[in-house]
């Protein structure tokens, strides 16, 4: 582009500051929304495959079980194969140390064996190795060695007990305590970890003849594919052979589903930017006609044209993704330090990814936020560019050629919607809802397209009021709708998101409410520690429960998972009792053994299991348990918001007898009539140390699960703001532009006697029609858009079914505080052509 | 007798060697006597006791209950093109006192050790690799009853007939068969074999020697078939190095003419001898001696490490005292397969010494009357143990 063109262009940006601000902030907004989330969640998964990586060493594949671990038989059996040249056992515990709120991981090793293949799992002895009692420190049988992380983490001031200055560290495993002695470090590691001997990790936890994974390491030069294959039968059920790769990808999966949703959620942000953009765009087009008749008359060519009003577009979308790709690295940095590397979702606890700056991907947002620049140009460019000189120096004012077919619009608008019904039948493409995200797209695109016939039929609907200003008001949106699009565009896409985001979730969490209702029917819980950690209740533990006065009955939760096949994340698996009382949150099915398959102990499956086996009550399930495939009678189908890779409930009876593992994770307990739920409470934690156990009432287990559920949606609301913020930006920007070629206009109603005021009022009354236009269609199409969300892209993603709730009071709140918002803000921007005197207005455009 | 080393190794680098240092030097003997044996209380190592009697087969096999044993193979292997070179094999194992009453099938009872090197004049000094691991059968053990030790694929049997061992290291791997020609031969009393003056310094002790060597041997990728003499040494003991002691000399010397010659002596921190054995089998006869002046080791040439700055003597002269009054003093001279024969493993398990192939010459009176002068006879070959010269092995 000649310099010419640039002055003539690119600087009219700088003529419309307010304008172009609003749409470069909009952009940016945008790019750093979606561009923070995929930093924050790329870094915590580069942080977790790392670590997986790290911890793997030079290991080519991985056996990996259920959490409890399989045979130890299997070690010897693949150590002694041709394919394999160094195997490496582990035995990996989540130990529950009293007193503290997370467990420690803690890895049992063979550490003449990780030298081979993980050496940064190495413990390394504290004193110097010239005392001849430390040389086989790590062998001890109550020697941990601790990561920096996990020694600041449990001895943050260095604390010595104990005698000779030793340090100590309290475990715990079922009910009992342990006593171990910190007798080094693990220098390889960087994540909070502790290391003791395979052999002593089986004794202190009780988990003798048990393994939870084997690192291989292959002959060189042996395929890997060929190695799985080979080696694979001889793995038991449950177990299975994966590369360390995919093992390190497994984490991208967990939280694949969430990490696109919020995606998503920026990417709307993004096109609501775009619409500022069109519509700033398209007004300055209209009001740049003339000047752009003169150009064209002196020779300036259609595409020239074209051209440089791209440029514009390109510039502002430019200006707008560099800053928000500055934006989006200092809300990582931010997010980082405040809410954790999961935006509060608790995927990734206990990590302290580091904010790095990845090229590639800041380049693609700012590519797309010069695209939503582009784009939103394109539209006005051509039509500016359609228009002849001659006709475009005789007619100012704003007419759109774009916007005439309202008709054919109307039509698009039913096919966009009829579109978004089909996607909605697509099947979700690798746990991907993309028909789910297909749909949101069209039914926003026929929002807008059929907001101008909205707009012609609420103002025939709105033909009674005589008050000149309503009449004034109603006459201009009767005469051009387009205008209506125009300002409300954004305010629709917004509206549309926020109010569909909000039935969502109120739909969500009131479902959730009842679920925990449901699902917690005692008086009080009793826990030694999270399923997954090493504390557990038993038997005699349980006996001692019972016989405590005011307890009435108890039930039990064995909680282990399972490992259906290499490529999915584990189950869980709860034995309990089903039968006798303890209900579910059944969505099909019943609490009986189906007919079907009677001979066969029945199963209750989550709706994730549902979905992703394809199985219904009556059909027949089969699991990997105790090392065998069992098999069950599906008898029915129940809701679980707690376990988003899947559950199946079984009796607890049969469990034991399949396994003989009597472990007990959770109690609950009901009390007799009369007694008090602290009193017991405190009488239990008398029973078996405060610090040993976990007792929660379920008023607290809902609180935290309530408290939980708004920390994760915390991010949604932030973008649901985001994006109203910019609809209302694009009503100011709208109103600016017109007030500014209206100025003529206005002087002529000063003239025949409207006060400023009265100008300011019809301004603002149009601003409220307008934004009402769009509040109205955005919440038709919010509605329809919350169905989607609610019935296919969280059905898709996480396996929820909820019930449909929505939030009237909170909408009606929204939408009228919006739209006197936008009122306020249309104001506001006319306010500069009121300024002036009428003659000189008349006289004088902008 | 001989200490381990983690030296240098192809295959693991820093971590391994940290690794079998760790383990070896303290696990081997726990020398330091009351300090440290037995404070794991669980375990109580056997005494090794004079009266013992040892019994073959049983005594080729393990014994656990003691805190080390090892069997040790050394040997002189000459290729088809006629190119010598010397090797040495050896699997400890250890009792660590530790795990005694665990339940887990990894508990760290028992570790065995593996060594391996290969002395080669062409490349100058020793390959050299190494293995340990806890027992684990069917993956790492030594079994009682009969030689049958293994550190996964490294391994030394004896099936009746022939010891059969079996080594692949990156660089050097080999697999070679040793028929015995004769029973054991046990070292002091009955193979109560003291180490110092005070008796509870002792080990059981007898060797093999002479044993024939056919096999292959494979360097960098090239195989040799090869054939020689090896000597094997299997020991075993609770207590074995005296507090004072600073390190020790060994030979173990097939003699050209069908005997051998096994002698070694701990020296203190001044260099001094404070005891020595010697076992010598010629013409059918067999000599015993120990105290501290049963057999006399004169440094003759010393060779300064270039990497650890220790000065190794390595050749000697060897006196052999007077069998009966009036009969003279005999003198050997040991000359090594070349000079840099040392193992460093001082990173890691903190020791360094030399060990190596060596020739034993009829040291000259070389009379006048000798009509070819220069070196003297050639009357054995064998294995040549030198520790304590840059520092003190953990033993």
């Amino acid at each position: 582009m000649s310099s010419v063109l640039r002055r003539i262009f690119v600087a009219s940006l700088l003529k419309r500051r307010l304008a172009s601000t609003l749409s470069l902030l909009s952009i940016a907004l945008g790019v750093a929304l979606g561009l923070a989330v995929q930093i924050i969640h790329g870094a915590a998964l580069d942080e977790f495959g790392q670590g997986i990586r790290r911890m793997s060493g030079v290991a080519d594949l991985q056996v990996v079980g259920a959490r409890e671990g399989f045979d130890e038989g299997l070690y010897a059996v693949l150590a002694l194969r041709p394919e394999v040249a160094e195997a490496s056992p582990v035995l990996e515990i989540e130990a529950r140390i009293p007193g503290a709120t997370t467990p420690l991981r803690i890895l049992g090793i063979d550490l003449f064996r990780v030298a081979y293949v993980q050496a940064q799992l190495l413990p390394v002895p504290d004193r110097a190795p010239t005392v001849m009692t430390d040389r086989m420190a790590a062998l001890r049988d109550d020697a941990v060695f601790l990561s920096d992380e996990a020694e600041a983490f449990l001895l943050p001031d260095g604390a010595v007990h104990g005698e000779e200055g030793s340090r100590r560290l309290t475990v715990q495993s079922g009910l009992q305590v342990h006593e171990l002695n910190v007798a080094g470090q693990v220098p390889g590691a960087r994540e909070r970890l502790g290391v003791m001997d395979i052999a002593a990790a089986q004794d202190v936890f009780g988990r003798t003849g048990l393994l939870t994974r084997i690192d291989l390491r292959l002959v060189a030069g042996l395929d890997v594919a060929q190695a799985i294959a080979a080696l694979s039968p001889l793995l038991p059920a449950g177990v299975v052979l994966r590369p360390v790769e995919e093992a390190a990808t497994e984490a991208a999966g967990l939280s694949r589903a969430y990490r696109v949703n919020l995606t998503m959620l920026a990417a709307i942000a993004l096109l609501t930017g775009g619409f500022l953009v069109f519509s700033a765009q398209w007004l300055a087009v209209v009001r740049r006609r003339r000047e752009f008749g003169v150009l064209r008359a002196l020779g300036l060519e259609r595409g020239q044209l074209v051209h440089g009003l791209l440029a514009e577009g390109a510039v502002i979308g430019c200006a707008g993704g560099v800053v928000g790709v500055a934006l989006a690295h200092g809300l990582a940095a931010l997010a980082f330090r405040l809410a954790g590397a999961d935006l509060g979702a608790g995927f990734f606890q206990g990590m302290a990814p580091t904010l790095r700056f990845d090229l590639p991907l800041s380049a693609g947002y700012l590519c797309l936020g010069i695209a939503a620049g582009v784009g939103g140009t394109w539209l006005p460019a051509r039509e500016a560019a359609r228009v002849a000189p001659v006709r475009a120096l005789h007619v100012a004012g704003v007419a759109g050629g774009a916007f005439r077919a309202g008709r054919a619009r109307a039509a698009a608008a039913f096919s966009a919607l009829a579109l978004a019904g089909l996607a909605c039948l697509l099947p979700p493409v690798g746990g991907i809802p993309l028909g789910g995200y297909a749909a949101v797209v069209a039914i926003l695109a026929a929002a807008i397209l059929a907001l101008p016939a909205l707009t012609v039929l609420v103002t025939k609907l709105l033909a009674g009021g005589r008050h000149p200003l309503w009449r004034l008001a109603r006459a201009r949106f009767v005469a051009s709708p387009q205008q209506v699009v125009v300002a409300g565009a954004g305010v629709v896409a917004s509206v549309a998101l926020a109010s569909a985001m909000a039935i969502m979730v109120n739909s969500f969490r009131l479902s959730v409410d009842d679920w925990l209702t449901q699902v917690l029917p005692a008086d009080l819980y009793l826990r030694a520690s999270s399923s997954a950690a090493s504390g557990y209740l038993d038997d005699a533990a349980l006996g001692r429960i019972r016989a405590l006065p005011g307890v009435a009955g108890v039930d039990t939760v064995r909680a282990v998972n399972l490992r259906l096949d290499a490529a999915s994340p584990p189950i869980t698996l709860l034995a309990r009792p089903v039968a006798q009382g303890w209900g579910l949150p059944l969505v099909a099915g019943g609490m009986r053994p189906p007919p079907a398959n009677a001979e066969l102990p029945p199963a209750w499956i989550s709706e994730a299991v549902a979905d992703g086996h394809r199985l219904a009550p009556g059909e027949r399930l089969t699991l990997p348990i105790g090392g065998a495939m069992r098999s069950f009678a599906v008898a029915g189908v129940w809701r679980d918001y707690a376990r988003q890779h899947g559950a199946v409930v079984i009796e607890r009876a049969t469990y034991v007898a399949m396994t003989g593992d009597a472990r007990i994770n959770d109690v609950a307990i009901r009390l007799a009539p009369g007694h008090d739920a602290g009193e017991v409470a405190t009488a239990l934690r008398a029973l078996f140390g405060a610090e040993r156990v976990d007792i929660a009432r379920p008023g607290e287990i809902r609180a935290i699960t309530l408290q939980i559920f708004d920390r994760t949606f915390l991010i949604t609301y932030l973008m649901e703001a985001v994006a109203v913020a910019i609809g209302l930006f694009g009503i100011a920007t709208t109103f600016a532009a017109q007030a500014a070629t209206r100025k003529g206009e206005f002087g002529m109603l000063r003239h025949f006697g409207l006060t400023r005021r009265d100008i300011g009022r019809l301004l603002a009354l149009e601003g409220v029609l307008a934004c009402l236009m769009g509040v109205l269609t955005g919440l038709l199409g919010g509605a329809a858009l919350s169905v989607v969300l609610i019935e296919v892209i969280n059905r898709q993603s996480f396996h929820w079914s909820m019930d449909f709730a929505v939030p009237w009071g909170a909408l009606v709140l929204f939408a009228v505080s919006l739209v006197l918002l936008a009122g306020w803000v249309a104001r506001l921007a006319g306010a500069h052509a009121m300024r002036q005197s009428a003659v000189l207005a008349v006289k004088e455009d902008w | 007798m001989r200490g381990p080393s983690a030296a240098r190794t192809g295959e693991g680098g820093n971590v391994r060697r940290f690794m079998c240092g760790l383990l070896l030097w303290r696990a081997l003997f726990g020398f330091a006597g009351g300090a440290c044996a037995q404070t794991d209380g669980d375990a109580v190592f056997a005494p090794v006791r004079p009266d013992t009697v040892l019994e073959f087969p049983r005594d080729l096999g393990a014994h656990p209950e003691f805190r080390t044993e090892w069997w040790y193979v050394t040997g002189w292997v000459t290729d088809e093109a006629g190119v010598d070179r010397g090797f040495q094999v050896t699997f400890f194992r250890v009792r660590t006192a530790i795990g005694e009453r665990s339940r887990s099938r990894f508990a760290p009872r028992q570790l065995v050790l593996a060594h391996a090197a290969i002395a080669d004049p062409a490349v100058g000094r020793l390959r050299h690799a190494e293995r340990a691991e806890r027992a684990l059968p069917p993956l790492v053990g030594a079994d009682e009853g009969r030689t049958r030790t293994w550190v996964r694929d490294w391994s030394l049997d004896w099936d009746g007939e022939r010891y059969r061992t079996r080594i692949a290291a990156e660089g050097f791997s080999f697999e070679l068969d040793f028929v015995p020609d004769g029973p054991p031969l046990l070292n002091g009393h009955g193979g109560f074999s003291q180490k110092a003056s005070d008796p509870k310094h002792a080990s059981h002790y007898y060797s093999r020697p002479q044993l024939v060597v056919r096999g292959d041997l494979r360097l960098d990728g090239e195989r040799h078939a090869v054939r020689g003499r090896a000597w094997l040494d299997h020991e075993w003991s609770s207590e074995l190095m005296p507090e004072r002691a600073r390190g020790w000399d060994w030979i173990g010397i097939n003699l050209h003419e069908g005997g051998s010659l096994m002698a070694f002596r701990m020296r203190d921190a001044d260099g001094h001898p404070m005891w020595s054995a010697l076992t010598l089998v010629e013409g059918g006869r067999t000599r015993r001696g120990e105290g501290p002046d049963a057999v006399r080791f004169v440094p003759l040439r010393t060779w300064r490490s270039p990497r650890t700055g220790a000065d190794y003597p390595v050749e000697w002269e060897l006196e052999l005292p007077a069998s009966t009054a009036g009969d003279r003093v005999r003198r050997l001279r040991l000359v090594p397969l070349m000079d840099d024969q040392e193992l460093d493993s001082s990173r890691s398990a903190g020791a360094i010494y030399w060990e190596g192939a060596v020739r034993v010459l009829a040291a000259g009176d070389a009379s006048a009357g000798n009509e070819i002068p220069g070196p003297a006879r050639e009357i054995g070959r064998g294995y040549l143990e030198m520790t304590g010269y840059a520092n003190r092995p953990r033993m």
